[in-house]
């Protein structure tokens, strides 16, 4: 193999590839980058055994060929070039040079025979995702994906399409709060299986959706799911496990609704949780007509209490919930005024952008 | 520290009688009612930290009830293999000790009486210890069913009398009110009371004073430390500690640096200090279940129709105090007696036995791998108050209904009695 790069190309898809390899292997092979050379263009692979991400990029193919090296090493290395250098690859035995300007490294390489590759299979369901709704579907529910190692079902995004409406939905949950996201099924999604992606696999597609404008194309069986961005191809396997039937958990007949300004909700939230301790995040609510008062009190550091304006006209009642769940969720909300679908203090709690019904929370709320 | 001098050094055990005597008394008798069993130290009347504990109070009890018994070897325990929860004082005689397997106790003492274990009467019997307990001090820590640290720091006012004979006279008001008998130390700190109840059992009444601390500990083998066990002890031999005098020589620093925050206890504790006070209302750590088999078993199912019976009993106990565990500890030994402890933390604290036995069910299901078990056990750790127990779990919709069908059951059970009402797999 013998090719000439741009340093910025190369980084770029080294980029994304790289960050799939994780930084401690015990299979040595995994730490290295897939290098194939031929027809004027370099497709760089790593993979971690459960996604691998595929970066293809314009190169001056001198002879073709391929080999594997250290991934984290060349990314490195490219990174400290200077800008607009031209990188020379080339091999030699087992042995990868590389040359830019008058910088000059040998890098080891293993067999690329040995590199294991992840093989797709037949995907029977394809449709494509504009950037921007591939964005809200990670968006709106990934910060309540569990890490729960026990429930594995629970550490990813479950994705499907709702039964009997055209939608497609994303939902991730970690027992204490859940979150829901939902648009028009795109063409060809229909009939497909319920899948649940893993939150690597998500991790990695988010940082790849910020540099495409265009379309995502998704394709997918009920083991494997592939997305194409550009010129980058990530393929992962689907968490393999039953997500809970969680349209039984979201409550259907909360009565107490209560709207307020997001914005000032989310500081005064934020300010009040400064007394809470790391071990008890609690800030208790206390609804009454046209105010809520947000107080936290710990032993240790004292109390916070602040009052804020809203549109309530009920019972009054108090409710505690986790601060950090708060501001999660008052994050996802775009526009101004959010809403607070409550029943009592021991059973889940709606929010939602009073705007913008797409997407949904559910907040278990906590004792206090 | 009080003026010793001419202060009362010997007591008598029996009248509780104290006074000053120039001297160590060599056959003396009691002036008061002539009773030959005189404890004599030189601070009998400055130190108020003790330890109580009842002398193989299982076995005790039990002839207590029977005194056919009384002369006979006796040990508690369960089942053919299980082990000697107590053994009396004729049975270790024959070098019976508890905590020893069954089989091994028969065959150092073929005329054997054994008793199962009746835990309700045990612990009925502690409870009325544990009060009179409390009617001579406020400040009692009770460690387990027949044992507790008591302060009597500042109750001579209150009973007109030192500790020694507030203690003396409390040892004489449960051998005639409850029947059974136990061993006191008392000392300075809890670690060295807790080391003299153990001196001069059973009935003993062994003090340890200030002065003599140091000497007293130097040549003791380090096993003796509390929080010195079976693994320390050999990490401390490889390392060429036997006794505790060893340990002086080296800085704390040292022992820090080599057996972590057990290092700094072993500093102090070497030098016989401990700045721990008698906490009141210490809380349960934990509350666990466990059960010997009959025959090693390596089966899952077998197993894990066990651990259910083990959880239910378990989270039984904890409903009845209130109390809801963070953590699930699922133990087990093997065949040749290695122990596995396996922890899970929840997300949320539960008491009901259906979670425990989810979480134990697959704890144990990864250590299921063919190797026999004699042991099984599961209990709850971390324990939080009951109110936070098994909120509404957004990720398991059936939750909700499990709850409500086990609570149901408890309540049922609360009014007709235990087997009003069981599970299906507790049958199998």
């Amino acid at each position: 193999m013998k090719i000439t790069i741009e340093r910025a190309a190369l980084l770029k898809a080294l980029n994304h590839v790289q960050s799939v390899v994780e930084r401690r292997n015990t299979i040595p092979i995994l730490s290295n980058v897939l290098m194939q050379a031929q027809d004027g263009g370099l497709s760089l692979t790593a993979t971690d055994m459960d996604i691998a991400i595929v970066d293809k990029v314009e190169a001056t193919v001198n002879e073709a060929g391929s080999t594997t090296a250290p991934a984290h090493t060349l990314y490195d290395i490219v990174k400290k070039l200077p800008d607009g250098a031209q990188v020379n690859l080339s091999t030699n035995g087992d042995q990868l040079e590389l040359v830019a300007g008058r910088s000059q490294f040998t890098l080891q390489t293993l067999p690329q025979d040995d590199f294991p590759v992840m093989t797709g299979g037949d995907m029977p369901t394809g449709f494509a995702l504009t950037s921007s709704e591939a964005k809200l579907l990670i968006d709106k529910t990934r910060f309540a994906i569990s890490t729960e190692e026990t429930r594995y079902y629970l550490n990813g995004i479950y994705m499907h399409v709702a039964e009997g409406s055209d939608t497609l939905r994303a939902v991730a949950t970690d027992g204490h709060r859940l979150a829901r996201v939902e648009f028009p099924a795109p063409d060809g999604a229909a009939g497909m299986p319920g899948v649940i992606i893993p939150r690597k696999a998500v991790q990695e597609l988010r940082k790849l959706i910020d540099e495409t404008d265009g379309d995502i194309s998704v394709n997918l069986s009920d083991t494997k799911i592939k997305f194409e961005a550009g010129a980058t191809v990530l393929t992962s396997k689907l968490i393999d496990g039953t997500f809970p039937d969680y349209e039984r958990v979201i409550p259907q007949g909360n009565d107490k609704i209560m709207s307020l300004d997001t914005r000032s909700f989310a500081e005064a939230v934020d300010r009040v949780s400064t007394i809470a301790t790391e071990k008890m995040r609690a800030v208790k609510m206390a609804m009454d007509s046209g105010v809520v008062t947000l107080s936290a009190s710990s032993q240790d550091s004292g109390t916070a209490v602040e009052e804020i304006s809203v549109d309530y006209a009920n019972d009054r009642i108090e409710i505690g919930f986790n601060s950090r769940y708060l501001l999660d969720i008052a994050q996802q909300i775009e526009s101004g005024s959010a809403q607070f679908i409550m029943a009592d203090p021991s059973s889940p709690t709606i929010v939602q952008d009073a705007e913008d019904k797409s997407a949904l929370y559910v907040l278990m709320p906590m004792r206090v | 520290m009080q003026d010793i001098i001419n202060s009362p050094n010997c007591l008598c055990r029996d009248c509780s009688h104290i006074w000053y005597m120039p001297e160590p008394p060599k056959a003396a008798r009691c002036p008061d009612c002539n009773s030959p069993r005189l404890k004599y130290h030189p601070e009998l009347s400055i130190l108020s930290t003790a330890h109580i504990d009842c002398d193989s109070f299982y076995a005790t009890v039990e002839k207590r009830d029977d005194p056919s018994l009384m002369d006979k070897p006796v040990i508690v325990g369960g089942g053919q293999r299980g082990v000697v929860s107590a053994a009396c004082y004729v049975a270790r005689m024959y070098g019976v000790r508890s905590a020893m397997p069954m089989f091994k106790a028969k065959q150092l003492c073929p005329d054997l009486v054994v008793i199962r274990p009746n835990m309700t009467k045990y612990s009925k019997v502690g409870k009325e210890i544990r009060k009179m307990m409390h009617d001579i001090t406020p400040m009692v820590e009770p460690i387990s069913i027949d044992e507790a640290f008591l302060d009597l720091s500042g109750t001579e006012k209150l009973h007109k009398a030192y500790p020694a004979q507030t203690l003396s006279k409390f040892i004489k008001r449960i051998e005639n009110e409850v029947g059974v008998t136990a061993s006191v130390g008392l000392s300075h700190n809890k670690f060295l009371a807790k080391i003299a109840s153990d001196l001069e059992k059973p009935k003993g009444f062994a003090v340890i004073g200030k002065e003599e601390t140091m000497d007293f500990l130097g040549d003791k083998p380090v096993t003796m430390i509390w929080g010195v066990g079976k693994a320390l002890a050999k990490t401390l031999h490889h390392d060429g500690i036997e006794k505790i005098y060893q340990l002086r020589t080296y800085e704390k620093f040292d022992l820090m640096g080599r057996y972590g925050s057990m290092g700094k206890r072993l500093y102090h504790f070497c030098r016989g200090e401990d700045d721990r006070s008698v906490s009141v209302g210490s809380e349960t750590k934990s509350i666990s279940n466990e059960t010997t088999f009959n025959t090693d078993i390596s089966d899952y199912q077998t197993l894990e129709n066990t651990l259910w019976k083990l959880c239910d009993n378990v989270s039984q106990r904890m409903k009845k105090q209130n109390l809801a565990a963070r953590t699930v500890v699922l133990k087990l030994k093997t065949k040749d007696f290695k122990q596995i402890t396996r922890n899970r933390t929840l997300i949320d604290p539960t008491m009901l036995a259906e979670q425990l036995f989810r979480v134990g069910k697959q704890l144990l299901k990864n250590e299921t791998d063919g190797r026999a078990f004699r042991l099984l056990g599961i209990g709850g750790a971390e324990l939080v108050e009951g109110d936070l127990a098994d909120p509404i779990d957004l990720a398991d919709p059936d939750g909700q209904k499990r709850a409500k069908i086990e609570n149901t059951m408890d309540l049922l059970r609360d009014k007709l009695g235990n087997d009003a009402i069981i599970k299906g797999r507790s049958l199998k």
